[in-house]
């Protein structure tokens, strides 16, 4: 065996000087505290070295083997623009690779950017106080849901939307059944969340949070006005699971009077890489700072009066209140969070709106043509939508077949959400010619079956 | 007549009557360190005896806050809400809550002064 | 480092009338956001962000990010978080214009490349744990933990065995193990430790009952020592009808010595940003895969990669033997694939070395320091070691101080007042990828250290002396937090 891998530094030298230092004669001497029984005999049945060279052809030959499709699906996850200067400052190795700032007197960039990701998350929220990052939406979801609980100390059901992303609800449904928190559906009522099944399921007592999603799995934008003072009078919490690049134009989560705002800030120009990584956010008031799970950055001074940034109220976090601490969090999504700072920071106040704008009137065109063509219709057509919505397919066709059909084409048509219901999504990223080859590929697509 | 019992996990009890005032020891507080934060219960909220009511943070530790009685918790100490601080200072003057006591017989089982001293003078070894 | 704009937020660059990129959008999109929605249903103000040109947000990150310390700025010794080297062609690999526009939900016959890395990746990690099967969706370490512990609660809930509602940890464990038993509903016993740091396995037995429905341990410990007894332990755990849990933390010294599944582990987590090179990122995102002996796979979570017989690869995502969905997707590719990259550069033979060589620099460094250092169990360590803080306690020098002159002399800290089993713990964790000469460098500065403590321990005690800022007011930052730009006004 060779140990000159350009990952190890030592020369034979060096490790003749350093078991000399040690007392011993061989590595070998080092584990003489593993049971001979359990020591392994043979190298592990893996691939040989590859160089690099080797090792990009490998990658090469695998990713050849993915599509990249013109994307109008979303469902939680949307193809978004991301100026280059992002991914030039995120893959800044001083950011990669540190580790979590415990030490603030050498870590005051990561420090400095959490703090301007919470700043500008607040924001967008309009709620006082934001963590540094969850894991992705439906965790963060979930530790909301954990939240509400902790907050009400002796309540343990939580009401959940049936209209919130499913995959969002079925994360929330495996931490609640392993961590014992009853968790009830509200039925949607025409495509939105039935408020008046809400208000019975609230008479019920013993509620401790409520769910609710903006826009909703559809797409569609939901109107909550009085719904947050119900939830207040029964002391419970409610919780809206926005997708975080609307907030910039939707009523936020403050004005709709949620105690937490969370879910996944991947719309707010991450790459979408087949799942990961994105960002959870959670935001809440200040009332609640302190039940909130993962890191949260304070400014404070240090010795000479400058100002500088610390990890703070550290005494929720599991290193410290280890099995009373709200969440099992340590790290979070880091990185991430500095991609949607800088992100912010470059597409400021006007050019989250033209996002928005852009994605929206690429949708109503889109669901115009596909209406007028006579293959779909909206599924909720009185219902007020941004940039996504499901659409119902005439008899004959199916989600399925369309999807993969436009696929074979170059085209993500969306995702299934029955076999005849069909959600779609647009961006600032689908050009007209893109619209139009996909209108035409579901006109074609009717003649075929 | 003013008299006061202790709570192995350091929690005091000064009682006046029906009324209680709970806090924590000096032994407590100088353990602590830079309180920053106390987590209290609300008025009308009800304590149960050896359980939590509430948790006192200091910047890297935190320890949950034990009743030495039942009772319903008649007020709290707003000024620790801006001052946290202040129980450092001078713990047995600044009491965290104040609760009229359900069973006066649950004070038999506290520790008195004297008691709570030698506890004390224990683990700091 | 621009010293102009330290600590400068990027909000007080703004101005009214600046960009920093230009959007792709048709002229038609303007308004249309307030053509499709009522007024009700929409924020009454935008938000309040930044307004800056592309070169001044450039400028503003970059000198950010002189203000901090990485691996690839200097050594990174903390303990229990195996700080080595993130190499370069993983980062290369990572990410590419071809991966970024893959959505999750587009057809498996479209990502057949994605879900082989997938596939392969799981089959590395169950043969180096020596397990049958490996879920890469968890998200980090905490996560992984959670998720095994969910693991073995689907499996005793199977055999209607509702029983089991404890986690037994070592006292020497992690914060975060007793966290995540209580995330998954479960309560925590603490068993003692010998006073060489392993379990004590009397007493460990006198615990063990039919309530129990794991044991949790790192092995090696959090003190840097191998369990010895772990076969026995195994054995009494499975007698007890329990699981044995294996918290990966401590992986990097066993790769090319031993294997978990070898050592009677039923369920483990593997870190990747530890043992597998991934970038820590100032705290993620990592990678958390959770490993399974045979007969757990079917309660591993949804969705799952699966490798037809066919040979094509697809994903199941409603199995109702699975304990649940605790990600959205399948976990963070991109990291997933810098750990791929990482075990396809070392292969086999490679991987073989790390263990052994991550074992000979703890070693070569504590055994250059415990003459000065108070080591308290006697060696050999693993990947890591536990100091007590200085021999000579006569100045009162700290374990604080030492940590913090370090930074003086461009080292990162090690592990601090970590495990708790001691007053003043110090831990060290050099990893296998540091040169003798740094190593020698390290054990020069704390050498030096050890030496300030005699001669001039006052100023030694208002350590860091040198770095850009030092002493910040921790109380006064949790007393009254100010958490945003605006509560700074």
């Amino acid at each position: 065996m060779s140990n000159t891998h350009h990952y190890f530094p030592h020369t034979q030298d060096d490790i003749d000087a350093m078991l000399q230092r040690c007392g011993v004669s061989g590595l070998d001497d080092l584990y003489s505290d593993v049971p001979s029984s359990l020591r392994m005999k043979a190298p592990y049945k893996l691939p040989e070295a590859m160089t690099e060279p080797e090792l990009r052809r490998f990658f090469r030959h695998l990713d050849r083997r993915n599509e990249t499709l013109t994307c109008f699906a979303g469902a939680g996850v949307y193809h978004h623009f991301t100026p280059a200067a992002v991914d030039s400052i995120v893959s800044r190795s001083e950011f990669m690779t540190a580790y979590t700032p415990y030490q603030p007197e050498v870590s005051q960039g990561t420090l400095q950017y959490i703090f301007e990701y919470q700043s500008m998350m607040c924001e967008l929220t309009g709620l006082d106080v934001s963590n540094a990052s969850l894991y992705d939406g439906s965790t963060a979801t979930a530790e909301a849901m954990l939240m509400c609980v902790a907050a009400a100390k002796k309540k343990n059901r939580v009401l959940i939307s049936a209209t919130v992303n499913p995959i969002v609800a079925q994360v929330c449904g495996t931490y609640a059944r392993w961590h014992g928190i009853a968790i009830d559906t509200i039925p949607e009522h025409d495509g939105v969340t039935s408020l008046e099944t809400l208000e019975d399921m609230l008479g019920a007592g013993d509620v401790a949070g409520v769910i609710l999603p903006q826009p909703n799995y559809y797409g569609i934008v939901e109107d909550f006005s009085g719904v947050s003072d119900k939830i207040h009078a029964v002391k419970a919490l409610m919780v809206m699971n926005c997708v975080a690049s609307t907030l910039a134009v939707l009523r936020t989560p403050a004005e709709w009077g949620a105690d937490i705002a969370v879910g996944d800030a991947q719309s707010l120009g991450m790459p979408m890489n087949y799942g990961g990584p994105y960002l959870g956010y959670m935001c809440t008031t200040r009332a609640l700072m302190r039940k909130m799970p993962g890191r949260i950055v304070g400014a404070t001074t240090d010795a000479s009066g400058k100002r500088v940034f610390v990890l703070t109220l550290q005494a929720r976090e599991q290193h410290i209140r280890r099995d009373k601490a709200t969440s099992n969090i340590c790290s979070n999504q880091g990185v991430m969070a500095l991609h949607t700072a800088v992100y912010l920071s470059l597409m400021g106040r006007d050019g989250l709106r033209e996002v928005n704008e852009a994605g929206c009137s690429t949708m109503h065109a889109l669901v115009q043509k596909l209406c007028a063509g006579g293959q779909m219709e909206l599924a909720y057509p009185h219902k007020p939508y941004l940039n996504e919505a499901l659409m119902r397919l005439k008899p004959g066709l199916s989600a399925r077949g369309i999807i993969d059909k436009a696929a074979a084409a170059g085209i993500l048509a969306g995702v299934e959400v029955a076999p005849d219901l069909l959600l779609v999504a647009c961006t600032e990223m689908q050009s007209t010619e893109d619209v139009d080859a996909y209108v035409e590929l579901v006109k074609n697509m009717n003649t075929d079956e | 007549m003013e008299k006061i019992l202790y709570l192995p996990t350091h929690e005091y009890i000064r009682i006046e009557g029906t009324k209680g005032y709970i806090g924590i020891s000096e032994y407590a507080a100088k353990q602590l360190g830079n309180i920053v934060y106390i987590d209290m219960p609300e008025p009308d909220d009800e304590v149960s005896a050896g359980e939590e009511f509430g948790a006192i943070e200091s910047v890297k530790a935190a320890s949950d806050l034990y009743s030495p009685v039942s009772g319903t918790v008649v007020a709290v100490n707003e000024a620790l809400v801006d001052e946290p601080g202040l129980v450092g200072k001078d713990p047995m003057a600044q009491w965290i809550i104040e609760v009229e006591m359900d069973n006066l017989d649950e004070l038999d089982g506290l520790l008195t002064p004297e008691a709570y001293a030698e506890l004390c003078a224990h683990e700091t070894h | 480092m621009n010293s102009e704009l330290y600590g400068t937020l990027v909000f007080e660059l703004s101005r009214k009338g600046r960009r920093g990129c230009a959007v792709p959008a048709t002229e038609a999109a303007a308004g249309a956001v307030h053509r499709a929605l009522p007024e009700s249903l929409l924020r009454k103000e935008a938000p309040d962000m930044p307004m800056v040109d592309e070169p001044s947000a450039v400028r503003h990150y970059t000198n950010m990010s002189t203000n901090n310390f990485g691996v690839d700025t200097g050594f990174y010794p903390l303990g229990s978080c195996t700080m080595k080297y993130n190499p370069k062609i993983n980062e290369a690999l990572a990410s590419s214009p071809e991966i970024a526009g893959l959505h999750p939900f587009q057809p498996a016959a479209t990502v057949r490349g994605a879900l082989e890395a997938y596939y392969l990746l799981q089959s590395f990690l169950s043969e180096i744990g020596g397990m049958a099967e490996f879920s890469l969706n968890p998200y980090a370490g905490a996560h992984g933990e959670l998720t095994g512990l969910m693991v073995i609660r689907a499996y005793h809930a199977e055999r209607g065995d509702f029983g089991r509602t404890k986690v037994i940890v070592p006292d020497s464990a992690h914060g975060t193990n007793p966290a995540s038993a209580a995330v998954a509903g479960l309560q925590i016993v603490e068993t003692r430790s010998m006073p060489d740091g392993t379990v004590d396995l009397d007493d460990l037995r006198s615990k063990l009952d039919e309530s129990v429905a794991a044991v949790m341990l790192t092995n090696p410990n959090t003190t840097g020592m191998f369990e010895r007894r772990i076969p026995e332990i195994a054995e009494a755990v499975h007698a007890a009808g329990a699981l044995l849990y294996y918290d990966g933390a401590n992986l990097n010294p066993m790769l090319g010595v031993a294997r978990p599944g070898d050592m009677g582990f039923d369920v483990m987590h593997i870190n990747l940003h530890k043992t597998f090179s991934t970038p820590h990122g100032g705290g993620g995102p990592g990678a958390g895969p959770v490993g399974v002996r045979a007969g757990l796979e079917k309660y591993l979570p949804n969705p799952r990669v699966v490798k037809h017989l066919d040979g094509s690869f697809g994903v199941i995502s409603d199995s109702d033997s699975a304990l649940g969905r605790v990600t959205f997707w399948l976990g963070n590719y991109t990291v997933l694939r810098r750990a791929l990259a990482y075990i396809l550069t070392l292969g086999a033979d490679g991987l073989m070395h790390v263990g052994p060589f991550a074992t000979l620099a703890a070693n070569y460094v504590m055994n250059s320091l415990n003459d000065l250092y108070k080591q308290p169990i006697p060696g050999p360590c693993k990947h890591e070691f536990v100091f007590d803080g200085l021999l000579d306690k006569s100045t009162g020098v700290t374990t604080l101080h030492v940590a913090k002159r370090l930074l003086d002399m461009g080292f990162h800290a090690p592990t601090i007042y970590f495990p708790l089993l001691f007053h003043e713990s110090l831990m060290v964790e050099p990893t296998e990828t540091e040169s003798k000469e740094t190593l020698d460098a390290f054990i020069a500065a704390m050498r030096k250290i050890a030496e300030e403590a005699t001669s001039r321990h006052e100023q030694l005690k208002q350590a860091p002396l040198c770095t850009p800022m030092s002493h910040p007011d921790e109380t006064e930052a949790a007393t009254h937090p100010k958490l945003k730009w605006k509560d700074l006004t």
